[in-house]
């Protein structure tokens, strides 16, 4: 049967199982948004800005396995949606946006509403494509999901000039699809693996580094099970959280720029590093000549080769998926004669703990809390609470960020939803939304700071019109928090352009959205506010505007160029 | 060091500035770029000649390898390997000048491929530093012209580079 551009467009998509696509649309996705409407397996989610509506298919995405998919019209709808896209390559998040764009015979006439997004996207996506013969619309679409979800994910974006989306053709999808040009590695290498292994057994002080790899290739479990069989201490970046149980004794914390002070100092002091799925950027291992003044091997397990050598040279590199070579790596222990507690030289290893409980015992995250000021770390310590520390939590980017990373502590993998690479402020609400249609039961909470949540705030209205009941958390300290923090302590505290002047009335303006607002200034009111909010409120969005301590830093703290061991500390410490 | 990369990428609109587009965002360097579709349509084969330390040209081939529409990349510089390249320069030829243009281009092995009264347009093929040995013999004030296209290359022997 011929069908049009538009009506293979929504059979792929229905194909591909899509149950929701976020989108606003626009001339060029008209025809696409008409074969929206006469159908309803898929719904469509109206944000109020492109941006979001990326956002949100990326948060859908990692917080699910589920891909996200979003839908822009050409020209400015692409252009507010690069940043979106951009947010997603950094993290390697799978998306496959689809763009309307001019028509063919308009595309180079500088036509209304037109941009050359595939050349706009290209550095931003793992693949682009320009369709422009109707006759290839279906397989382009099948090799964007398919690229988006193998081998390291990516957002994958799909041009569709206006009248490919009116011509017709016959419509076959492809079931499975191969490239000559592309085919990722699985399988790590069994010799490489053996090899690393052995490492791991001689090693005297060893040290497990966990990322965002092992979140998004649903290794979660097998890291753990790795990981408790050697009884090696672990810690993971910022992107890692929940891919290893945070109340677990092994877990050290966070390391990185504002990692714990135990997590950076094992980092630095370790002789055996096994990192997985991790890619050793400036913001983890700071400045890498630092780093490598102690000698140590590195096992480096990441799925993309280029990830593997790159800051840091590398002794036993590892190419391959993560599951799978964990899979590999806990049967080599699991067959090998001798249990592994005793093959580990345990007597080093315990030497080795009782350094690294030494420096915990430093409680590097320790915070004075006054009777009159709201502390922001005990804002996201009461959330976890009150949470029981089980709700997929959100963030924008700067102080609230770091604070949301360091005290709230994930159990579970894809609950921890920010934005790692690219630091995106405006992340954190249209972030929310996407978790929500991801796990429609689950409690979501967006921490986020008074600068960050004016970057899309217009999502307030998508909230109300989908009937999400997201908890907005706002540490409200009337700065741009970490734009500030850097000023006051390499600038000479010269305080450029960081105060947030003439800050609307939060509570008035969730009001005016249909939603709740709650203005909380004092330490005793947080904990009620917090659970009135999640539990009077359960089903309905609440704005709590947080008036925190305007000095409070982030620390520990690793400044830019500094190495690992560098750490500076709370004054208190 | 100078490294010869050779490529083949799938013979799609676009490739070229993938490929480019990558050197320019990761700050690599290109000396000398050339493409053209290879005996297969389908396919482009892309000669890059590129600076840079080992760890470099290491990330450079794996970053290439990255791109969805490359089939494979290939240092030819690792082994035995042959590069050309074909410059044309347009020089003036007058008066005792032009005997001598002549019996130059004869040593490097050129031809002269164009003729007026005043000038020839001579036709060099080599690697670069024959190229730069014939601009550098001839007198610099009669050269009008040059345009080269860049080195490509191919393994010796048994080495092939093909899907």
């Amino acid at each position: 049967m011929q069908l049009t551009g538009a009506e293979i467009v929504i059979r792929c998509l229905q194909e591909e199982k899509v149950e929701h696509v976020f989108g606003y649309p626009g001339g060029s996705v008209l025809f696409i948004y008409d074969e929206l409407f006469k159908q309803d397996q898929i719904k469509h989610i109206l944000v109020r800005h492109e941006q979001a509506a990326v956002h949100a298919a990326d948060a859908y995405s990692r917080s699910s396995n589920k891909i996200g998919v979003c839908l822009v019209t050409s020209g400015p709808g692409v252009t507010n949606a690069v940043t979106g896209i951009a947010t997603a390559y950094m993290d390697s998040i799978p998306l496959v946006v689809i763009s309307g764009q001019v028509p063919t015979a308009y595309i180079g006439q500088d036509a209304f509403q037109e941009v050359d997004t595939v050349g706009i996207t290209r550095p931003c996506v793992k693949h682009n494509f320009l369709v422009k013969d109707v006759a290839d619309l279906a397989v382009t679409i099948k090799k964007a999901f398919y690229l988006a979800q193998t081998g390291r994910p990516g957002p994958v974006l799909v041009d569709i000039p206006k009248d490919i989306s009116a011509k017709k053709c016959e419509f076959h999808y492809p079931k499975t699809i191969s490239m000559r040009s592309y085919n990722p590695v699985v399988k790590g290498h069994t010799g490489q693996i053996k090899k690393a292994l052995q490492l791991l057994l001689d090693a005297k002080r060893p040290m497990i580094y966990a990322g965002g790899g092992v979140i998004l290739s649903d290794a979660a479990n097998k890291l753990t099970k790795l990981t408790r069989l050697l009884g090696f201490p672990i810690t993971q970046t910022l992107m890692g959280l929940g891919g290893y149980p945070a109340t677990d004794r092994q877990f050290l914390g966070m390391l990185g720029m504002h990692g714990t002070y135990e997590a950076n100092m094992a980092m630095q002091e370790c002789d055996v590093l096994l990192a997985i799925g991790a890619r050793f950027d400036d913001r983890v291992i700071g400045n890498p000549e630092h780093f490598a003044k102690v000698s140590r091997k590195i096992i480096h397990v990441d799925i993309d080769p280029s990830s593997i050598s790159k800051r840091v040279r590398v002794d036993v590199p590892i190419v391959g998926n993560v599951p799978d070579v964990l899979d590999e790596l806990i049967k080599q222990i699991e067959s090998s004669e001798a249990k592994p507690e005793a093959m580990v030289e345990t007597k080093a290893l315990a030497v080795w703990w009782k350094q690294i409980e030494a420096w915990r015992g430093k409680d590097s995250l320790k915070y004075k809390m006054g009777s009159d000021l709201i502390m922001p770390q005990y804002v996201v310590e009461k959330l976890y609470e009150v949470t029981g520390g089980d709700a997929f939590v959100t963030s924008d980017v700067g102080q609230h960020q770091m604070w949301a990373a360091q005290y709230y502590k994930f159990d579970k993998p894809r609950r921890w939803i920010n934005s790692g690479g690219l630091g995106t402020m405006g992340f954190g609400l249209p972030a929310a939304m996407g978790v929500r249609f991801a796990n429609p039961k689950a409690t979501v909470a967006c921490i986020t700071g008074e600068g960050s949540i004016q970057m899309n705030i217009q999502e307030l209205s998508t909230c109300k019109q989908f009937h999400l009941p997201v908890k907005i958390l706002c540490l409200n300290n009337g700065y741009l928090g970490m734009v500030r923090q850097w000023q006051q302590m390499f600038h000479g505290n010269r305080y450029a352009e960081s105060y947030v002047d003439a800050l609307p009335d939060f509570v008035k303006l969730a009001e005016a959205y249909g939603h709740v607002g709650m203005y909380i200034d004092k330490p005793a009111d947080v904990e009620p506010a917090i659970r009135e909010a999640f539990v009077k409120h359960k089903n309905e969005l609440v704005f709590l505007d947080f008036q925190t301590d305007k000095t409070a830093n982030v620390f520990p703290m690793i400044a830019a160029g500094k190495g690992l061991s560098e750490m500076i500390l709370a004054e208190e410490l | 060091m100078r490294h010869i990369i050779s490529i083949l990428i799938e013979n799609e609109a676009g490739a070229l500035s993938r490929v480019a587009g990558l050197f320019s965002a990761r700050g690599y360097n290109i000396e000398s770029l050339t493409v053209a579709a290879t005996e297969d349509p389908t396919l482009s084969r892309m000669t890059i000649v590129s600076i840079g330390s080992d760890d470099i040209i290491e990330q450079i081939t794996k970053q290439l390898n990255k791109l969805i529409d490359t089939v494979k990349v290939v240092d030819l510089s690792e082994a035995a390997h042959i590069e050309r390249e074909l410059m044309l320069v347009k020089v003036r030829a007058t008066g005792k000048d032009r005997e001598e243009m002549k019996r130059v281009a004869d040593i490097f092995r050129g031809r002269i491929i164009d003729v007026t009264e005043s000038t020839y347009v001579v036709e060099l093929t080599g690697n670069t530093s024959k190229m730069v040995a014939f601009l550098d013999a001839i007198d610099r004030s009669l050269i009008l012209e040059t345009v080269r296209t860049g080195v490509c290359g191919i393994g010796r022997g048994d080495r092939i580079l093909k899907v």
